[in-house]
């Protein structure tokens, strides 16, 4: 099975626009959502059938009031400082478990936490793996590896041998989470010294985790100037341009619309992004997985 | 006082909002301006600072003493992240997983392990430009990013009026950057994707208890949708900004909006009067 995860660093420059145009191209798929933060590839591919599933990851320490002497052992030792006047604040618990194991008077408890919930709904492109972290919670790379584990899941049953991952922003957690043993990640960026310094972080996470990496750049006539500095770096580090896609205010009008940008226009930036679909099913076919 | 600026949805301005804002009242306050997206910090690409101090930031995570460890397995059972785990005859330990809590260096009952710090990014301070400046940088391929939000939030200078920029989204990095501000501004798009991200970002907002209010970046791309729930909702919009493809174009090079187009600078002080007020008529209400 090969799975492509779109990822970009800088977040705005267009993933999840390319990820529904790729949904619309791409046959015998699955796509999954890993962006469980802010997730909204169902607004393009809209979708029926949804099954809800609780995800239910990591702990919170409580107090017994009843029990606890106020020693204050627990708060000494917590390095998160989330005890405060012997209450737990629940936002800063880590989960640990610490205070738990220290407690003399056994006052502590760990509790499970409901995270989130996962769903799998059915598009007009096929089926989507996506979630929804819950406010203020942790766990974002356990959510996005219980996606991509279901998305894998449902190919399998269905006889499908294609992932495609809409990735977080970023460099951290979820984004390792999304990357990791994926067959080629293709990197969105933009034009703007932002978008160069934060695709070069997140090129430099693909290599760390040794996953193969294609560059988009999106609204390339922005800068002309940076889309050259782009290019020139990409070059100097062996990685392919794959697509240069102009700016234009279609992508915005197909999304006002809740369709992917290929089946709304047949213009340049459709043109551009079916031919970039092309070559990422060439490097696909070239990888092993 | 403290504003923080955040967003759901990634690439809607955050940034730009942070410095402008911070550059506008430079001359008229103490200002500082601190960059918590620590896994994409950009703030320094539009500031240009001078980073006077640098170091780097470590979680303490275990290491084990072989001649003094009998491979009970305390370690690897109290270990809520599974950093830890006793394999025949060895200790092994993920460094990656580690939140450096502490809890088995603490109960190993042997006291066979001490605790050394493994560094997974630095922060920066410095001066740019007539503001105090300092941005975390999470290493690349670390995963956690809060510990080092955590260590730039500690740098808060209190005589001065702070911005906080924060990565996009609604998880634990965004809370670790924002929590405990005074007032948090959050910037948007009129576009289905800005709308669904700002609803989850609202709810985070509310949840932390911050009063806040939206900037509407790129008015005039999409649809009247952002604008029809911030009015349902009462929350205010104290900012708009045009899509102009000038502001982009000065985005793209680095220069910050009121650098290129100066006549943002008012509005930029209008927004910080806004606050200002709802935060000093908050402090005056009786319920808190």
């Amino acid at each position: 099975m090969k799975e492509v995860v779109v990822l970009s660093g800088k977040g705005g420059t267009g993933k999840t626009s390319i990820v529904g145009s790729f949904a619309a191209l791409a046959r015998d798929k699955v796509m999954a959502d890993c962006d469980v933060d802010a997730a909204d590839l169902h607004l393009l591919l809209g979708t029926s059938n949804r099954e809800k599933n609780e995800f239910w990851s990591g702990q919170v320490a409580a107090i017994d009031k009843d029990r606890c002497t106020q020693c204050g052992l627990c708060q000494d030792l917590c390095r998160f400082n989330a005890i405060r006047d012997y209450t737990v604040d629940r936002v800063s618990c880590e989960g640990c478990g610490f205070c738990s194991h220290i407690c003399p008077v056994q006052a502590i408890t760990m509790n499970e936490c409901k995270a989130g919930d996962w769903f799998v709904s059915d598009t007009g492109y096929g089926p989507l793996v996506h979630a929804r972290l819950g406010i203020a919670e942790e766990n974002s790379g356990k959510l996005v590896a219980l996606v991509r584990q279901q998305a894998k899941e449902i190919a399998g049953k269905n006889g499908l041998d294609l992932i495609i991952s809409d990735g977080p922003p970023g460099i951290g957690c979820p984004v390792i989470s999304s990357l990791s043993g994926a067959s080629l990640a293709l990197i969105v960026t933009e034009p703007t010294l932002s978008g160069i310094h934060d695709m070069e972080r997140v090129l430099g996470v693909c290599g760390h985790f040794g996953v193969p990496a294609v560059v988009c750049i999106n609204k390339y006539d922005l800068n002309e100037k940076n889309t050259a500095a782009i290019r020139e770096y990409c070059r100097a580090n062996g990685i392919d341009v794959a697509a240069m896609i102009p700016y234009d205010n279609i992508m915005t009008d197909a999304m006002v619309k809740g369709v992917p940008v290929v089946e709304y226009s047949g213009g340049e930036v459709a043109g551009e992004i079916k031919n970039l679909w092309r070559k990422i099913e060439d490097r696909l076919r070239a990888v092993s997985g | 006082m403290i504003i923080a600026v955040a967003s759901g949805k990634g690439g809607t301005g955050k940034t730009l909002v942070a410095t402008s804002l911070a550059l506008s009242l430079k001359d008229r306050c103490r200002v500082q301006l601190l960059d918590c997206d620590v896994e994409e910090p950009n703030d320094h690409i539009l500031v240009k600072p001078v980073i006077l101090h640098s170091e780097p930031v470590s979680i303490p995570v275990p290491g084990v003493d072989k001649d003094k460890c009998t491979l009970c397995g305390k370690c690897a059972e109290v270990c809520a992240y599974h950093a830890i785990a006793v394999a025949g005859e060895y200790v092994l330990t993920f460094s990656e997983l580690c939140h450096g809590c502490g809890a088995c260096s603490y109960l190993c009952p042997e006291k066979a392990i001490s605790e050394v710090p493994n560094e997974i990014g630095i922060i920066e301070t410095g001066r740019a430009n007539g503001l105090l400046f300092a941005q975390g940088r999470l290493s690349i391929g670390q995963p956690m990013a809060p510990p080092v939000i955590r260590k730039v939030r500690e740098l808060v200078d209190k005589q001065a009026t702070v911005i906080i920029d924060s990565s996009p989204g609604t998880s634990c990095p965004v809370v670790e950057a924002i929590k405990g501000s005074d007032y948090c501004l959050l910037v948007t798009e009129p576009t289905p994707f800005g709308l669904n991200d700002l609803v989850l970002a609202v709810e985070t907002v509310k949840q932390l208890g911050i009063p806040f209010g939206i900037v509407l970046n790129r008015a005039g791309v999409g649809d009247d949708r952002t604008e029809e729930y911030c009015a349902g909702e009462k929350i205010p919009v104290l900012m708009k900004i045009p899509l102009d493809k000038n502001i982009a174009g000065l985005y793209s090079q680095g220069v910050p909006l009121v650098e290129g187009m100066p006549e943002y600078r008012n509005k930029f002080i209008e927004l910080y009067e806004n606050i200002k007020e709802a935060v000093d008529e908050r402090s005056r209400s009786p319920e808190r």
